[in-house]
């Protein structure tokens, strides 16, 4: 089968992120494929590459990272809510005169009609958040 | 069509779990994730709501989040089943759609 | 691409969080999309579409007009549900009249809020291909 996964929340204040880390591993491991894992509201934090928890503590911005990349998967950061709350992308920071973009690889910067078109192709969406 | 509700806010702070019993249908699954597993326990001012909800309804919590918060198995209403990451995907697969009560 | 059954669900009142307002925006794209949408409105979602929100005492921008656009975008599907209204002590005269012009009746006006009850509520959701909850 084929998921869509949304993440509502951000890494650390909730654990929606986590959980959703764990389903989406476990997704793959059962043969499934992720068509997308679409990223809204405080969802976003999860693509900052500046994050610097305790080192004792799971970086879950690189879990994502690493886990996009090892799979060749499609993580969206909307960019509407992107835009509120300050993550950014090269090309986007250039666009809005900014001086620093902050966004972690395996991640992309996109509309809102990926998540739409992510609840039409897939099998399966699954919504994590507060 | 078959519906998995995920739930995963305690009973106890927020009106999710609550409100999502009020909406299932029979034949439908509930799964308890994150605090809402603290939902499991039997012998809590929300277990017979819950209970009344399993008379038609399957009941499963993931028991990594129970466990997470010093919750033991044994201390569940009878008839939950424990789940883990994988169980939940299969849960997923075998219902129609999810709904989840955030 | 194929039609499917979309549901989002409001379960949150305005303004103390974003979820009223960022939802209402993925709901705007899906009218591109050209999929089967509704709405459903219970527990504090039903603050969403009350009549006469007035936020300039809290500095927030006030976006309950565009709820009323949805008809314009073929959105008229609103369900909302009798007992989250009663729990708060509202009836169907505090919301806001919502339309949608019927071109098929000479664009007559109707409306889009659907009132049901909590059993016809998750009859309506047991019907969703896709349900989006914020």
């Amino acid at each position: 089968m084929k998921f869509t996964i949304m993440i509502n929340e951000g890494p650390y204040q909730h654990q929606s992120s986590d959980t959703a880390l764990q389903f989406a591993r476990s997704v793959l491991a059962q043969g499934h494929e992720i068509f997308r894992v679409f990223f809204y509201h405080d969802g976003v934090n999860n693509g900052t590459r500046l994050s610097v928890p305790p080192a004792d503590d799971r970086l879950l911005q690189k879990e994502w990272s690493e886990f996009s990349k090892e799979n060749n998967l499609d993580l969206v950061l909307c960019i509407a809510a992107a835009q509120r709350r300050g993550i950014m992308d090269e090309s986007e920071a250039e666009r809005q005169g900014l001086d620093a973009n902050n966004i972690i690889e395996g991640f992309r910067i996109s509309g809102l009609g990926q998540l739409i078109e992510g609840g039409i192709e897939a099998d399966r969406t699954v919504v994590f958040g507060d | 069509m078959a519906m998995l509700h995920i739930v995963n806010k305690s009973p106890f702070e927020k009106v999710s779990f609550r409100s999502c019993l009020n909406h299932v249908k029979a034949g439908d699954s509930v799964l308890m994730i994150e605090d809402a597993a603290v939902g499991a326990l039997d012998g809590t001012s929300f277990s017979e709501k819950l209970k009344t909800a399993m008379t038609n309804v399957s009941v499963y919590v993931l028991g990594g989040d129970l466990a997470a918060r010093g919750l033991s198995e044994d201390r569940m209403i009878d008839g939950i089943k424990t789940v883990d990451y994988a169980g939940f995907v299969d849960l997923t697969v075998e219902n129609e759609t999810t709904q989840s009560w955030l | 691409m194929a039609t499917k059954k979309f549901m989002f669900v409001n379960r949150k009142a305005p303004y103390g969080t974003v979820y009223a307002l960022e939802s209402l925006e993925v709901v705007l794209i899906s009218a591109a999309f050209e999929q089967d949408v509704s709405l459903a409105f219970v527990d504090d979602g039903v603050y969403q579409i009350t009549k006469g929100q007035d936020t300039k005492g809290i500095g927030q921008k006030n976006f309950s007009n565009t709820y009323k656009a949805l008809g314009d975008y073929e959105i008229k599907k609103l369900y909302v549900e009798k007992e989250s209204l009663e729990e708060r002590g509202l009836t169907q005269d505090d919301l806001m009249d919502l339309v949608w012009e019927d071109e098929d009746d000479d664009w007559a006006e109707k409306p889009s809020i659907i009132m049901v009850n909590r059993s016809e509520m998750a009859d309506v959701m047991a019907e969703q291909e896709v349900t989006l909850s914020f």
